[in-house]
């Protein structure tokens, strides 16, 4: 399944899980990234990491390294 | 903290909702300061006025999005809400919920909820969500708890939003909206856990999974007893798909009974639009590097004039309290010892209020989670956070404001690293002492006919400052067990861009100016004396200083121009600091350095600039020399060793440069983190490192230039 890091930015994809070591998917789905929830890439930062997420109705960042866990179906 | 007869009510809210905006409204900014136990986030409580002529007291806790906790900053929430660790258990959680994001800031109070806790929302950031704002009556509804839309800057809502308390205050606690429903295969493990609970916990099956949720091997959590930590032992892949369970669950009953409320998405474009440019790649990169180069401007030069004008009127005060008293030690001990150290206190405030002032503009306005974003690529190959750029950036120009600045990173670990490794950069007050040796000991000539040899030696300075910051801080975070980098998570959130409000931004900056005064400051004022004191005592007796005089005429007749700076010398000399000096002579010439050296060393502790003037004493020009004086620059090169040889060749000026750019030469700084830190341990750690790096670096260069016959 492909993670947030393969589908095309701006292109609306839902989250079907988040992988990664336990703290940093319990942080994530708190705040608001689970299963069912749309998720777009919206930026990257100037020196190519992390990357801006849009979901629900606000921004986050995360890093590549832990975009590469969440795996979504576009 | 709270007084027995006023009920106790919790402030809650995730980050940027608009917390302390609330706060200050409902409580007219009047608190009572303590600590959180165990780390050293303050906490305020202020007295709220109540419909009926009675308060209640408002206790103000740090912005959270969950109250599952891993870091001990976390565990703030959960003890507040719950009132654990001897805090007392508020009657009601007044929750900052965000109406432009319902979901995230509700999720917060599903939780409360299910720990049985009476909950009023008040409903901020209504004017912003406009259109999209839900109907505060059908969310009451939802929740079953009081909704109440607010304004706090304009004073909207604050009424009705105190009636809600009162009403609640009353009220039974309210049925949980969500529930968790363990599998009962799970009931064994969830009895163990509730029987391990230590007393005053509330022994429910939320709080077995709030603990299930936040201990594991790799927390940072206080007052976990071992067989709680025993009992909710579980392997990853029960603890993964139970972890999914309760947030996804949460989350499914906001979408199914909160979303339908939201009937068009908050508008964004205002901030998607600022930052296509604020966090382009080409321009965000501009943006950023002005706004910092501004900063920094306005700390380093802006700030000079007042500081300047703060030194005046002290050496005037000094001057007007010597006038008016007899000659006497107590007359000295008023002016050079407590009326400077008061000074030297107070001369910090400029650049403290200004950056202060800056850091809420950068907060409240949603930039700084933005510095953040663009920093945490390059901050993190060094293990620091991307938050640590500004504080470390203004310690280019004071590390005192620089280290207070620390607070605006949460996690203990990346402050203290920070703090660890701002005093490394070249601050303002090592400028005079740089000036004076380039000055005085590198040759003025141009290094292939164009380029200034002076001035590549002072970017030579700061490039070297800039790479030991970082060599240390990344050393620091492979080492020091406190300091180590853990594998945290980054995850940040990127709020709306919104217009700082003023009050609260002032509010803010005088606090922290208040907390440094009363508590650095007592500090620096107790060390300003005591070296004051080292540098004074003790006098030399009548008859010495008579002997002394007639030896003085004897060889140097005619000279009576500089007898008193010539007397300062010789007292000096006699001083404490002085024998320091001399006793420090084995570890100091192995640097290059002789006891007049070590003694400007000493002095230079109350602050590094002071170098320059105790040198002017030590020389017997006098205390009132700068680092343009061409007396001071022409005793220098003349200064020689008792066998005759040249004391400060260019490679002792060297030097004593690395050493002054790696040392902890400032007591200010100490008192700061120390008053940041809460602990002796770690300004007691930051002057052994940098003074045991300090010494072997400058023995290295020292040493390695003779080899290379340098010197």
């Amino acid at each position: 399944m492909p993670s947030l890091l393969d589908i095309p930015r701006y292109q609306a994809a839902v989250v079907r899980h988040v992988g990664g070591e336990r703290s940093f998917r319990r942080r994530i789905m708190e705040m608001g990234l689970v299963p069912g929830t749309t998720v777009r890439v919206v930026g990257v930062a100037p020196l190519g990491d992390p990357l801006t997420l849009e979901l629900r109705c606000g921004q986050i960042s995360i890093r590549k390294e832990e975009a590469g866990v969440v795996q979504v179906q576009s | 903290m709270s007084s027995p007869s006023r009920p106790l009510v919790a402030l809650v809210g995730n980050p940027n909702t608009g917390k302390t905006t609330v706060w200050n409204a409902l409580t007219g900014n009047h608190a009572r300061v303590g600590n959180y136990p165990g780390v050293t986030v303050e906490r305020r409580v202020g007295l709220m006025a109540m419909p009926d002529g009675n308060g209640v007291d408002l206790l103000d806790v740090p912005g959270t999005y969950s109250l599952v906790a891993r870091t001990r900053e976390e565990q703030i929430a959960i003890e507040a809400v719950l009132g654990l660790q001897g805090q007392t258990r508020p009657e009601l959680v007044v929750v900052c919920v965000d109406a432009t994001n319902l979901e995230r800031s509700l999720y917060l109070v599903l939780q409360l909820l299910e720990f049985g806790i009476r909950v009023v929302v008040a409903l901020t950031m209504m004017d912003e969500a406009g259109a999209s704002a839900p109907d505060a009556d059908r969310l009451a509804d939802k929740l079953g708890c009081k909704v109440v839309p607010i304004a706090a800057h304009r004073r909207k809502g604050l009424d009705g939003l105190r009636a809600a308390v009162a009403t609640t205050l009353k009220a039974p606690t309210p049925a949980p909206r969500w529930v968790w429903s363990p599998s009962p295969s799970l009931r064994g493990k969830l009895d163990t856990i509730l029987a391990t609970l230590p007393s005053g916990w509330p022994s429910s099956d939320a709080t077995a999974l709030w603990a299930l949720m936040s201990i594991g091997a790799e927390d940072e959590l206080l007052g976990i007893p071992a067989p709680l930590r025993e009992a909710v032992a579980i392997d990853d892949d029960i603890a993964k798909p139970l972890d999914d369970e309760a947030i996804t669950g949460r989350y499914r009953w906001l979408d199914a009974e909160i979303h339908p409320l939201v009937s068009t998405p908050p508008d964004r474009r205002k901030t998607e639009r600022l930052d296509r440019v604020l966090i382009h790649p080409v321009s965000g990169l501009v943006v950023f590097a002005l706004l910092m180069f501004g900063i920094f401007q306005a700390l380093f030069l802006g700030a000079d004039p007042i500081i300047t004008a703060i030194e005046d009127v002290f050496s005037w005060m000094g001057d007007g309290i010597r006038g008016a008293l007899p000659v006497s030690v107590f007359t000295d001990f008023l002016v050079d010892g407590l009326v400077a150290g008061v000074g030297s206190v107070v001369v910090f405030l400029p650049q403290i209020l200004m950056l202060f002032f800056f850091l809420g503009l950068l907060e409240s306005s949603g930039y700084m989670a933005r510095i953040a974003f663009l920093m945490d690529r390059l901050m993190r190959t060094m293990n620091l956070h991307g938050r640590a750029f500004v504080p470390m950036l203004s310690g280019f120009a004071c590390a005192v404001p620089a280290i207070m600045a620390t607070r605006t990173m949460e996690r203990r670990r990346d402050q203290i690293l920070t703090m660890m490794v701002i005093p490394l950069t070249t601050c303002s007050a090592r400028l005079p002492i740089y000036t004076l040796l380039i000055a005085s000991l590198i040759p003025a000539t141009y290094l292939g006919g164009w380029l200034p040899v002076q001035a590549l030696m002072m970017v030579g300075m700061y490039g070297f400052s800039i790479v030991s910051t970082l060599v240390v801080a990344w050393v620091l975070s492979r080492t020091v067990r406190p300091l180590r980098a853990k594998r945290l998570p980054f995850v940040i959130e990127l709020p709306p861009y919104r217009l700082p409000i003023f009050g609260d931004v002032v509010r803010m900056m005088l606090r922290r100016a208040g907390n440094f005064l009363s508590d650095a400051g007592r500090i620096i004022v107790v060390g300003s004396v005591v070296l004051w004191a080292l540098l004074y005592f003790p006098r030399p007796d009548a008859a010495t200083m008579a002997s002394w005089r007639t030896q003085m005429a004897a060889s140097n007749p005619g000279a009576t121009e500089d007898a008193d700076a010539l007397e300062r010398s010789f007292r000096l000399e006699q001083s404490y600091a002085g024998r320091m000096g001399q006793a420090m002579e084995p570890v100091l010439s192995p640097v290059g350095f002789d006891w007049k050296i070590g003694v400007g060393i000493i002095g230079a502790f109350a602050a590094r600039e002071v170098f320059v003037a105790t040198m002017g004493v030590v020389y017997g020009i006098g205390g009132d020399v700068d680092e343009e004086n061409p007396r001071l620059r022409d005793r220098i090169r003349a200064e020689r060793h008792p066998d005759g040889s040249v004391v400060y060749t260019p490679l002792v000026g060297v030097t004593l440069m690395i050493f002054f750019a790696l040392a902890c030469q400032c007591m200010s700084t100490l008192a700061a983190v120390r008053r940041e830190t809460r602990s002796l341990a770690w300004p007691t750690f930051l002057f052994g490192y940098m003074t045991v790096l300090a010494w072997v670096v400058s023995l290295i260069v020292y040493q390695g230039g003779r080899m290379l016959g340098l010197g």
